[in-house]
């Protein structure tokens, strides 16, 4: 089979991640968007990793998941934050560093 | 060696002024010393040139290099110039200022900043001598600048009073429209002659266009304009009499104010050089002796009465100056035999005031003769001296004045001949109320004779005021003292001498008798109903209202103009950049949104174009 | 159990015709998920179907020879990162659900447009970039006996200094989301006596509420109390009762009776005898 396949279901996936994030105001499905968009890079990278029949991308992918890991707790803790201060966790609502 | 007349009292005051309170005890005692150590030095540099053959008398010694500029082929030394006309200044500069500085002594006894005001004093004396013993204009700006500032800094000493402040803005702002004269003039030597040295300018001057003479010699007329208070920047010297009264007499009546007189006979040759110049001299001398004698009849003041008397002598010796050598040798000697008889009229003046509580109305003196008799007897030979009653050294220089105004025009000689009257005039009415009347004291008031620190000098000065004319028109020894310098040409008036003496004292005794009768009765209190011309003088022939309408309006019309431009048109630009780019900002900003979902926006917005770049470049 | 997974995952990959089928079952369910997380109202929803979207990917990371990856990716994403998402939503708020009025102006239209774009953009471009066979990956697992061994064989030799960095940011990670969400007291801790006086500082009647039924013929909740004088205490009913309007009416005789009753009594006392 083509693994081009591959790559064109992750660039669809990635591209509604990135709807996700334009569209949906509630901070914590933005989030889950970004972390959509991080899941079909990675599988780029696992079919890269097939396609040239070397172990690196997997390893890549791997690092890609720890830094998403890492990413999700501050994350989720600073929408936490936010939350407590202002009771709301749109994004749209923390817009005050504006002109 | 000559240096050291300048450096003395230049060194004393920057000590006086750098110890502060510390030389408190010392300072008045070391501010006399340096003044007479210039003095001896400057009496024996005197006894040494008259030694010498009469080619030799003049020597330019050059201290060091001053400015060079060798691109431009300028070079200025800091050279000094002793020849006879510097030598006369200098001893009369420093054996008048000495005097006065001994005279202060007594009339400043009880002031606490006596000490400031010597040191400002030296520094008059140490500006006044580098004025009369450069050798280059440059060096001559210096001094005068140095004088300027002496004068502004003695005028308002008694800063407290706001008038002695206004007084020394005012002076200091006259003088600087005739320094800026000078420094034309200055500037305009160099572009033509490249030098400014005098005897570069010299001569250069012969074979100079004639526009260049012309030009030098208003614009050095305007420098002596404003340093010796005449029309038309006379108005400052009447309010400079806010100072102390030994600064009234050494530097607006004896020394500074004849900076002028110095400058235009050092600058004989260009004004030679022009006869349209030299009428312009004429004129004003004519002018500012009138309306410095009809200044003086009108003021009750005394002081002010005596500044008015200034500006009239001072325009004696500048028409005589603005005769070309005919008359240069005379305005030298009015200008000395003056510097004695009116210095000692002011110390005179001073004394007065000592003895009635600073009262300076001459309406409330009055028969002073009795307590005061030094001040009395000296004042009265300074009083025979400035009318020119023969042997008094007035009658000498004045009278040789009128000569040779005489043979120069009969308008000249008129002014001259009808100043001598309204002298004879002012002054006799000066003695009359302050001497001679009954008295009409103030209640509190118990004159008494000063101090002798301050009778010694004006019986020192009285003396040469007496004899002073007899000693130096003796066979004709001031003529040809100055001759190598000045030049001179025997006068032809249209009369014979003698004539011309008897006329010139028939106006005189028309004055003396005039006021006389005028004030054989004097109101306490001046009086309101006066004819126009007394009107007019009291307000110093509306000279303020004449600066202030010629060049006060103007000048604010033109910064109202210049503000207006610059606030529409400067500002309009430089506001309009900032303005446009606050415009700019001000939409621009309205794309930072705050919203972080705008901004991720831009980012997918930005992939997307990358894509489909990458597309169509890989397609 | 562990055994059949890794058959599974040799299986796709030696078979030809096993992978595409596969591939467009994991595939279009994992476009599904995407696109359900997308257009869910309710967070929750959308956790749930970037779930199934991670799951489907996960089989396919398997069907590309990186079963390693795979089971990461079941365990790290789909059980710690959505769990953890999952756990704030709950903090949050489950039923904070976005409204459907878009606040910028312009924002849908165009970002539909950016992704149409993005996605036609990204299919012709990817679409064609390989068409060779994939090459086999089988030659560069077994020479370091296994998948699993080959990736800690590049983890702790090739890249081992950027495996070490990972390590910090991790620590880095964990101590600045304990900050942020830490939070700190700034008064101290009430006790109970404190929150007690607070209770009634304000004036509220703090005691227990007439119970419904009382001096009446009915017990039930419905039905509103009768105070001493026959007067019906409104505060005797719960409040959903009075919302739905289900209060029964108070029969006029029960309110006779319990006068005559506490009149009888002698509770109720007339104005002249006052205080006694």
């Amino acid at each position: 089979m083509n693994p081009s396949a591959y790559l064109v279901l992750s660039g669809i996936i990635f591209s509604i991640g990135a709807l996700g994030v334009l569209l949906r105001r509630n901070a914590i499905v933005a989030f889950m968007s970004v972390e959509l968009m991080l899941n079909a890079a990675n599988l780029a990278f696992v079919t890269g990793s097939r396609v040239w029949g070397q172990l690196d991308g997997q390893t890549t992918a791997f690092f890609v998941m720890v830094v998403a890991a890492a990413e999700v707790v501050v994350g989720l803790a600073i929408i936490l934050t936010i939350f407590r201060t202002r009771n709301s966790a749109s994004v749209d609502e923390a817009s005050l560093l504006r002109w | 060696m000559i240096a050291t007349v300048i450096a003395l009292p230049a060194l004393s005051a920057l000590l006086l002024l750098t110890l502060g309170k510390r030389s408190n005890k010392f300072g008045p005692g070391l501010a006399i010393a340096a003044s007479t150590g210039s003095f001896l030095i400057g009496l024996w540099q005197f006894l040494q040139m008259a030694a010498r053959p009469e080619e030799e008398r003049a020597v330019i010694t050059t201290v060091y290099e001053w400015l060079a500029v060798p691109a431009a082929g300028f070079k200025v030394n800091f050279a000094l110039q002793l020849d006879q006309l510097s030598i006369s200044f200098v001893l009369l500069i420093t054996f008048v200022g000495t005097l006065i500085h001994i005279y202060s002594l007594g009339y400043m006894s009880h002031d606490e900043n006596k000490r400031k005001f010597f040191a400002y004093l030296n520094l008059f004396v140490a500006a006044m001598l580098l004025l009369v013993l450069a050798d280059n204009y440059l060096l001559l700006y210096v001094g005068w600048e140095g004088v300027g500032l002496a004068s502004y800094l003695l005028i308002g000493f008694w800063q407290h009073k706001p008038t002695a402040a206004v007084a020394a803005k005012k002076a200091f702002v006259a003088n600087r429209v005739g320094d800026f004269g000078l420094s034309l003039a200055i500037m305009t030597m160099f572009i033509v002659f490249g030098s400014v040295s005098f005897s570069d300018v010299n001569q250069g001057i012969s074979g100079a266009p004639a526009w260049v003479s012309l030009t030098l010699g208003l614009l050095l007329l305007l420098a002596a304009c404003g340093k010796s208070a005449q029309f038309p920047l006379q108005s400052w010297l009447l309010d400079a009499m806010e100072g102390p009264t030994p600064v009234s007499a050494l530097i607006h009546a004896a020394t500074m104010v004849t900076a002028g007189v110095y400058l235009i006979v050092r600058s004989a040759s260009i004004f030679n050089a022009s006869e349209i110049a030299q009428t312009a001299v004429v004129i004003i001398g004519a002018i500012s002796l009138l309306m410095g004698a009809i200044i003086g009849a009108a003021k009750d003041d005394i002081k002010k009465s005596l500044a008015g008397s200034t500006m009239s002598q001072i325009g004696y010796m500048v028409l005589a100056a603005g005769l070309g050598p005919i008359g240069y040798v005379f305005a030298i000697l009015h200008l000395i035999t003056h510097g004695f008889f009116k210095a000692v009229m002011f110390l005179g003046a001073g004394s007065v005031m000592h003895a009635t509580n600073d009262n300076v109305d001459m309406r409330r003196y009055g028969g002073l003769s009795k307590v005061m008799i030094f001040t009395t007897i000296t004042f009265f030979i300074g009083y025979l001296a400035i009318i020119g009653i023969p042997p008094f050294a007035g009658f000498y220089s004045k009278d040789h004045i009128i000569e040779a105004a005489l043979s120069h025009s009969w308008w000249a000689g008129a002014a001259v001949l009808f100043g001598a009257g309204l002298t004879a005039f002012y002054m006799t009415r000066m003695v009359v109320m302050t001497f001679v009347s009954k008295p009409r004291w103030e209640d509190d008031v118990h004159p008494h004779e000063s101090p002798l620190s301050m009778t010694l000098p004006m019986i020192v000065l009285s003396i040469g005021a007496a004899s002073l004319g007899i000693i130096l028109t003796n066979d004709h020894m001031f003529e040809h003292w100055l001759e190598p310098v000045t030049g001179f040409v025997e006068p032809e008036p249209p009369f014979s001498i003698q004539t011309i003496t008897i006329i010139t004292l028939s106006v005189v005794a028309v004055g003396v008798l005039a006021a006389i009768w005028q004030y054989r009765k004097i109101a306490k209190v001046a009086p309101k109903k006066v004819s126009l011309v007394v009107a007019a003088a009291r307000k110093d022939l509306y000279g303020d209202v004449m600066n202030e309408a010629l060049l006060m309006r103007p000048g604010q019309g033109l910064t109202r103009l210049l503000n207006i431009f610059d606030k529409s048109v400067v500002d309009g630009f430089v506001n309009g950049i900032g303005s446009f780019t606050g415009g700019v900002s001000a939409r621009l900003r309205r794309s930072e949104t705050g919203y972080v979902r705008s901004y991720a926006m831009s980012i997918v917005l930005g992939t997307a174009i990358l894509v489909v770049a990458l597309l169509i470049v890989g397609l | 159990m562990i055994n059949t997974y890794l058959k599974l995952a040799e299986v796709s990959q030696n078979s030809i015709s096993f992978e595409p089928f596969v591939f467009w079952v994991c595939g279009g369910l994992a476009v599904i998920g995407a696109i359900g997380m997308l257009i869910s109202h309710k967070a929750v929803h959308s956790a749930l179907w970037v779930a199934l979207t991670m799951i489907n990917l996960a089989v396919l990371y398997v069907v590309q020879s990186a079963p390693f990856l795979g089971v990461t990716q079941v365990v790290v994403y789909t059980g710690a990162v959505m769990m953890l998402f999952l756990f704030v939503l709950m903090i949050v708020g489950v039923d904070a659900s976005d409204s459907l009025v878009e606040t910028i102006k312009g924002q849908r239209r165009v970002a539909i447009l950016a992704g149409v774009v993005l996605v036609i953009a990204l299919v012709l471009l990817l679409g064609n970039s390989f068409s060779i066979q994939a090459a086999e990956l089988a030659n560069a697992d077994s020479a370091y006996g296994g998948n699993v061994q080959g990736i800690a064989a590049l983890l702790f030799g090739k890249y081992v200094l950027i495996f070490e960095l990972t390590s910090a940011l991790l620590i880095t990670a964990a101590v600045g989301a304990m900050v942020l969400a830490h939070k700190e007291r700034t008064a101290p801790r009430k006790t109970q006596a404190v929150m007690a006086k607070e209770l009634f500082a304000s004036g509220n009647y703090k005691g227990p509420l007439p119970s419904p039924g009382v001096y009446a013929r009915h017990n039930s909740v419905d039905t509103p109390a009768l105070l001493p004088d026959g007067s019906v205490s409104e505060i005797s009913l719960p409040g959903p009762i009075v919302a739905r309007g289900s209060a029964k009416p108070v029969n006029q005789n029960d309110i006779n009776e319990v006068q005559t009753i506490s009149e009888g009594l002698g509770l109720v006392s007339t104005d002249e005898e006052g205080d006694k």
